[in-house]
């Protein structure tokens, strides 16, 4: 049962505030999204025409905190056949970002973060990759780049005292 | 760029941006890349500060992402040089961000007060983001490439996978390419003598954009694709972008296992492809590194060569 009391009804301007969402309300919800969505071809668990539908009507709670808005692939199908321009990845994103700032963030992501601060790159180059690297003749790598390190502490991403711990 | 002919690239020096995956993962595409860059003329320069393009925080911080791509735009500016990717999702996140830094003069004050304070760079405005496959079809073009064809790789049924990044969102790239029906893959492939294999769901997606969300649901995509290929009987799968490659090399073995079924679908880079058919030997092109062997496929190469 959805218990229409608990909406916000200005979750959609929230989302439409937020870079990327700016056009959540043009969906009038006909679904080509959905039907050439790759990622609903696999599962039933990811449907943006239902989770647009059920961000406008203002369950905020339940799309933040959901799974589901992580499931998009980001292949940009939809963005391409959207007739109403919603620019679904790009809005998913935007709810994305919503929830992170709301605390919702998957720990593979933050993990993720953790690993940019570090090593500036999602892999790290250790001795061994350098060393197959110069085997191939390839130049050698630099282990790391303090700057993404700096840029992701002053967005508030990454707390120094998370390396010594 | 002295001496410059009608016949010549429009550019020939590129800095070259590997990003996270293509450095520690895919040796045998940055491998195969240089060696083909080398042969048709183009000159591939370095530049170790750079880190990941900034997608991957995309989903977390948009503005954190425009930052962490502006970073890598300011040292290519320095270069003078355009920016030139093997990895798809580079090329699309450095393309979006640089089209939106340019175009929305407020967020380039924005960004340029934060870089200066926080890393000490400043973005102008004044790079070109290209892909390497890109460089390949449009501006060495595919007459040239025909020119320096050496070994005739015509008895190979390749399919290409063009993934997303490539050619969508349309308007970052200028509509370059139609994503509905994209061609310069399968153009490049037919320059080699191989012939392009049309299969089911040529254009989705590898699934690699939700693989750290949810594995199963990434292997069940690229399963999808993996099942198709199978079905016609190709000799390979020909990828531009690192990330396919995880999913369908990386985690063939996987996918193999999950669902109880055998591919051994050799993966190849394009660059691999080309370098083939440019004359080189495998080993010059990274092939050791395949996880699926490609054995065969050089074997009846080398069967109409003789």
């Amino acid at each position: 049962m959805i218990d229409s009391k608990t909406f916000d009804p200005n979750f959609k301007f929230l989302i439409a505030s937020e870079p990327g969402g700016e056009n959540i309300n043009k969906c009038f919800s006909c679904g080509t999204c959905t039907a050439g969505c790759p990622v609903r071809e696999v599962t039933d668990r990811y449907n943006p025409r239902r989770i647009i539908r059920m961000a406008i009507l203002g369950m905020k709670k339940e799309v933040l905190s959901s799974d589901f808005i992580w499931l998009c692939s980001s292949c940009y199908t939809c963005y391409e056949r959207c007739p109403q321009n919603v620019k679904i990845p790009e809005l998913m994103n935007a709810i994305k970002n919503i929830a992170v700032k709301e605390g919702y963030l998957p720990s593979s992501i933050k993990s993720q973060l953790d690993l940019l601060a570090s090593f500036g790159r999602l892999l790290e180059v250790t001795d061994f990759e350098n060393d197959k690297r110069k085997d191939s003749g390839l130049p050698l790598f630099q282990r790391q780049t303090e700057d993404v390190k700096k840029i992701l502490i002053n967005l508030g991403l990454y707390r120094e005292e998370q390396d010594r711990g | 760029m002295k001496n410059r002919t009608e016949d010549s690239p429009q550019h020939v020096e590129y800095t070259l941006f590997l990003g996270c995956t293509v450095p520690v993962r895919a040796l045998n595409y940055e491998i195969s890349a240089r060696r083909v860059a080398e042969k048709l003329g183009l000159q591939l320069s370095d530049d170790p500060d750079f880190s990941c393009c900034g997608y991957p925080i995309k989903s977390v911080h948009r503005y954190g992402y425009l930052l962490m791509a502006a970073r890598n735009l300011a040292l290519a500016e320095e270069k003078g040089l355009p920016l030139c990717t093997l990895c798809s999702a580079c090329c699309g996140s450095l393309t979006e961000a640089n089209h939106e830094i340019k175009e929305n003069e407020k967020l380039r004050k924005q960004i340029n007060e934060d870089l200066f304070e926080w890393v000490g760079l400043h973005y102008e405005g004044g790079v070109r983001v290209t892909h390497f496959i890109r460089v390949l079809d449009q501006e060495v073009g595919k007459k040239r490439i025909s020119e320096q064809i050496r070994t005739d790789l015509s008895p190979l049924r390749v399919a290409p996978h063009y993934g997303c990044h490539y050619t969508k969102p349309s308007t970052i790239y200028n509509k370059t390419e139609d994503p509905e029906d994209p061609k310069s893959l399968d153009e490049l492939i037919k320059v080699t003598g191989a012939q392009s294999v049309q299969y089911e769901d040529k254009l989705q997606c590898c699934g690699g954009g939700v693989l750290a969300i949810d594995e199963q649901v990434a292997l069940a995509m690229a399963h999808r694709k993996l099942d198709h290929l199978k079905s016609q009987q190709a000799d390979a799968m020909i990828l531009i972008c690192p990330f396919c490659n995880v999913m369908y090399e990386g985690n063939q073995r996987k996918i193999e296992k999950s669902y109880q079924t055998e591919y051994k679908m050799p993966i190849l880079y394009y660059p691999q492809l080309l370098g083939l058919a440019l004359g080189f030997e495998p080993n010059d092109l990274g092939m050791k590194m395949n996880r699926v062997k490609a054995n065969e496929l050089v074997k009846k190469i080398n069967r109409s060569a003789d």
